[in-house]
């Protein structure tokens, strides 16, 4: 039941010279915002299909055959996305590729949010020194320049991880080791985040009467709080999965992220700049599927955003 | 020093708002007309409407989602709905001016209470800096401040929330307004600070000859200071009157309700304070019939069907409603 | 204030060094030195155990940290690997000024190099920052008093797909179209390598020239998430009641968009101002790569590269250093310029 006293101030503010909006239009808006996101989620459902259901349609060692005589060859009707340097199927790698990006985004976002929690809830709920220790910890992450150092933990770690089989197929260690280096470099603002709800949720009543009634840390920090935290988690780790994908490609394509034999669209971009007056193809494919999949995350995200914290108003 | 001539005239003011929720029938059809000098109490409940129509006076409503759908605002001879946006800026601030309800928030953090005095001297006289400066000091010194000449460099946040409310009369009375529109001006003070203020501005009304529109959900603050009074609710005016005649003889339920549920001091202590059953009418639907049919207690079957309007029954004294009160039928 | 001031700049201090101190521990184990050497790898036994010496590499990790933190003049070096330390170190240690040699550049000071550097990224840095800051208030606040209107929200549209962007993306993107493409075409086309043509030699209208596609890249993205932000803070502002205040009184809207609303606007938007300015030191790194300009991010790739730890460890150190002075700065200057922190 809404009554003028609900009405936000900002309803009452700066006339604006534009002809006054019907109804449908203002319905129309708050359909698309939505719409936006429910549009986002769908591109990233096609963009999960193509990826791992394109497998079905083109084998990996289809993906990975190289053949000199094809090499830079524009896109055409047996080679849609054209080849690369080596006479590589663009559009197969892509398929391959993605599989990789995807489940990179994914699981490094899951190892933030892990540590991320973790740390944010610790310090948040114990305080006094551990809370001091962790978030001098944190700050000092945080002014670090995360990229410089994914570039360097990369570079140098990639080649010490051997290559492991899941699936039948043969991926590269460094997959491995970028997962927990952006995994490992992204938490601290997430951390930051959970201790401040932390903070605040542990004075309230519930917590109160479940310490009373002698229920242990762990359970009240894990049943209790954690749960109510679940809203800025959620939509921070859906951004996270966006950042990791961002941060991979960017790694990749200035050679330190994930080695051969495995493609992921940032490497597959790597050194494609020195083929851009010829071969436009080598970027262009890789390229827009990074942008199309981090826009359509951070739709989502921002939808997230406004379901669950209804005090957000942008517009 | 009251002239009797009618410089404002309010004809079926309608304003409406188009949210995403659904269209909130804010105002619906508002009239009523004010003389030189006068002063006019507007009451009601939070959501009656009161504000959005003095804001619709003013033209200050966001017009998208908002919109004046109908009415006329004559302002001296001027239609104020009509007016290009530069003209309605001659208009507020020197020929009508506003106070709001929250001081804390109504100035401006960031610039000094000097400059915010000075910036309405500045649009609408010919006064050069200086002069602008030594009238912004007269005018604290008037609403009250003390050590006015250094306070001009203070920001508002250095001053207490009397003080701020006092600031914000002195910016609003700068350029002698003929109207000065106050809106609920004491609901976020201290009750002992309320009392200095309602002073303040009676003693600043006589001074100026200034008429005043002072919206209020408090009946006991109308009682002390004003001319004639206008109850509202749900976008309607449901009762005018002057307000001896409001007091001594309510003729719509409403107004009886309201006054029954005040705590007075010269009746025998009840046990409980009567109150309005039911809650307040749903803004988002277009009204059909009275709004106040639900609550009222003496309902009858043509109130929920037709709207009853606004109608003179003595001397001065106008109510919208189908029943006597007195004797509890149609009328 | 000045209380206040000195109290960050203490609190800074063991921050650093915990910064310094994992970054240390991270290169260390990160790098060899001796596998790559600038190219030249040692092969004789004997030379790879003297240059571990020298390096210092074969002492334990703490030390090595000590060492690189406060140099080893004051103690000796054994460098001929007889057990016996003999030779005085030369390193007077970071917190004297001395980062140490590069190992590329064989012998030249750490803080030289990067000196040398530093201008050519500083030039692209500020640049960029300029254009974004000015670019995004205009349109920032146009869209925000053009609320709800048809302008706006395709605007608001782009401005999204513009910050999702990954910066090699638009530089590509930027490079194919206005360099390639329009010497296809004929028209005058923008180049894309370095900081100036050998040919015509390192004047301002050749510096300017290629800049331009690498500042449009860099200010794309940036631009795009600062007019968001700023428009949703002009938004906010205006739904303030002291704007309803200045417009009852019937100010002109120039200058309640201006001086009552950007004002109150500015305290926020000179937050990330400040506290973005630092990261665009190492978001060059990208940028530098594909353009070829040399700056300090092409210098840090080359210096991973090549293994050339002192470098590397120096840029880090400057970065994070940049990053910490600049938090402590926004807020000296957000401090001063609202005047509720001020007067208190």
């Amino acid at each position: 039941m809404t009554t003028t006293q609900n009405l936000p101030d900002q309803l009452l503010v700066t006339e604006v010279e534009s002809p006054p909006l019907t109804l449908a239009d203002l319905t129309w808006r708050r359909f698309r915002r939505h719409k936006m996101a429910i549009f986002g989620a769908f591109v990233l459902v096609f963009l999960f299909l193509y990826s791992f259901g394109g497998a079905f349609f083109v084998t990996e060692k289809y993906a990975n055959k190289t053949n000199t005589k094809e090499r830079l060859q524009a896109p055409s009707a047996a080679h849609p996305f054209g080849t690369d340097t080596v006479g590589r199927d663009i559009l197969a790698r892509t398929i391959y590729g993605g599989q990789i990006s995807i489940v990179i985004g994914l699981t490094a976002a899951f190892v933030e949010v892990m540590v991320g929690i973790l740390i944010g809830a610790i310090a948040g709920y114990f305080g006094g020194k551990i809370d001091s220790l962790l978030m001098r910890f944190t700050e000092a992450m945080l002014n670090m320049p995360t990229l410089l150092i994914l570039i360097i933990m990369s570079k140098f770690f990639s080649d010490k991880i051997a290559n492991v089989n899941i699936l039948g197929r043969t991926i590269s260690g460094s997959v491995i080791v970028i997962i927990f280096i952006i995994g490992l470099t992204s938490w601290p603002y997430l951390a930051r985040i959970v201790r401040a709800e932390f903070l605040s949720l542990k004075e309230r009543e519930f917590i109160l009467a479940a310490r009373a009634t002698g229920t242990p840390n762990w359970e009240i920090i894990f049943k209790h709080i954690l749960p109510n935290t679940i809203a800025p988690v959620v939509v921070n780790a859906t951004l996270g999965v966006a950042n990791a994908i961002s941060s991979e490609a960017y790694v990749s394509f200035l050679g330190m992220g994930v080695r051969a034999p495995t493609a992921t669209w940032g490497n597959m971009l790597e050194n494609a700049y020195r083929y851009i007056e010829t071969a436009y193809w080598l970027w262009l494919f890789p390229g827009l599927l990074i942008v199309l999949i981090t826009l359509s995350i951070n739709f989502l995200g921002d939808g997230l955003r406004d379901a669950l914290d209804p005090r957000s108003r942008t517009v | 020093m009251t002239d009797n001539h009618t410089f404002l005239e309010v004809k079926d003011l309608k304003t409406r708002f188009h949210t995403p929720e659904g269209t909130v029938f804010a105002v619906n059809g508002v009239s009523f007309s004010l003389k030189e000098g006068e002063t006019l109490a507007v009451v009601g409940e939070s959501g009656c409407g009161k504000s959005v129509t003095m804001m619709s006076l003013l033209r200050l409503i966001s017009i998208p989602p908002g919109k004046i759908e109908c009415g006329e605002v004559i302002y001296r001879d001027k239609d104020l709905l009509k007016l290009t946006e530069s003209e309605m800026e001659h208009i507020r601030g020197k020929e009508i001016a506003m106070i709001f309800q929250d001081p804390m928030t109504s100035l401006n953090p960031v610039l000094t209470v000097g400059r915010q005095l000075t910036e309405t001297l500045r649009t609408h006289t010919p006064m050069n800096p200086d002069q602008c400066r030594e009238r912004a000091i007269t005018l604290l010194d008037w609403v009250g401040i003390p050590d006015a000449k250094n306070r001009l460099n203070d920001h508002p946040h250095q001053f207490s929330g009397g003080m701020r409310q006092r600031v914000m009369i002195a910016m609003a009375l700068a350029c002698t307004p003929s109207l000065l529109i106050a809106d609920e001006p004491t609901t976020a003070l201290d009750v002992t600070i309320q009392a200095q203020i309602i002073e303040l501005v009676k003693r600043l009304k006589q001074d100026v000859g200034m008429a005043m529109i002072w919206i209020t959900h408090d009946l006991g603050v109308v009682a002390g200071m004003a001319d004639r009074v206008i109850v509202m609710y749900a976008g309607f005016i449901v009762e005018e009157a002057l307000v001896d005649d409001l007091y001594d003889n309510p003729l719509h339920p409403y107004t009886m309700a309201l006054l029954q549920a005040l705590p007075r001091a010269d009746r025998r202590r009840e046990k409980n304070l009567k109150s309005i059953q039911g809650s307040p009418p749903n803004l988002l639907a277009e009204p059909v019939g009275c709004p106040f049919a639900p609550r009222c207690e003496f309902v009858k079957e043509r109130c929920v069907r037709e709207n009853p309007i606004l109608t003179e029954i003595t001397g001065g004294h106008k109510t919208a409603c189908w029943v006597d009160v007195k004797t509890g039928g149609l009328r | 204030m000045t209380r206040y001031i000195v109290r960050r700049l203490l609190q800074a201090i063991p921050l650093l060094l915990v910064i310094s101190l994992i970054l240390f521990v991270m290169m260390q184990n990160a790098t060899d030195p001796l596998a790559t050497m600038g190219g030249r790898t040692p092969t004789r036994p004997e030379d790879r155990a003297r240059l571990t010496r020298q390096l210092g590499l074969d002492k334990p990790v703490y030390l090595q940290y000590i060492y690189w933190l406060i140099g080893n003049d004051w103690t000796k070096v054994d460098l001929d690997g007889d057990g016996v330390a003999e030779t005085p170190g030369k390193r007077h240690g970071v917190l004297r000024g001395d980062f140490g040699t590069s190992i590329v550049q064989t012998g030249r000071p750490v803080t030289t190099v990067i000196w040398e550097r530093l201008p050519n990224t500083l030039i692209l840095m500020l640049t960029s920052e300029f254009v974004i800051v000015l670019g995004a208030l205009l349109l920032g606040i146009y869209s925000a008093l053009r609320q709800y209107s048809l302008f706006d929200n395709i605007l608001t549209g782009l401005l999204f797909i513009a910050y999702s962007m990954p910066i090699f993306f638009v530089a590509l993107s930027g490079m194919y179209i206005f360099s390639i493409n329009f010497q296809r075409w004929g028209l005058p086309h923008l180049p894309t390598v370095g900081m100036f043509d050998p040919k015509i030699g390192k004047t301002t209208g050749q510096i300017i020239l290629h800049m331009i596609l690498p500042v449009f890249s860099i200010a794309f993205i940036s631009f795009a998430a600062y007019s968001r932000y700023i428009r949703s803070t002009m938004l906010e502002v205006l739904g303030q009641d002291y704007i309803r205040t200045a417009r009852s009184k019937g100010l002109p809207k120039r200058e309640i968009t201006f001086v009552h609303a950007l004002k109150n606007a500015s305290l926020p938007i000179v937050t990330i101002v400040g506290l973005d300015l630092p990261l665009l030191l190492g978001g060059a790194v990208v940028t530098e790569r594909i353009f070829a300009w040399p700056g300090m991010g092409r210098l840090f790739l080359d210096g991973i590269d090549r293994g050339d730890t002192p470098v590397v460890m120096g840029i880090l150190m400057l970065i994070a250093f940049a990053v910490v002075i600049f938090q402590i700065l926004t807020d000296i200057v957000y401090a001063w310029l609202d005047p509720r922190i001020r007067f208190d």
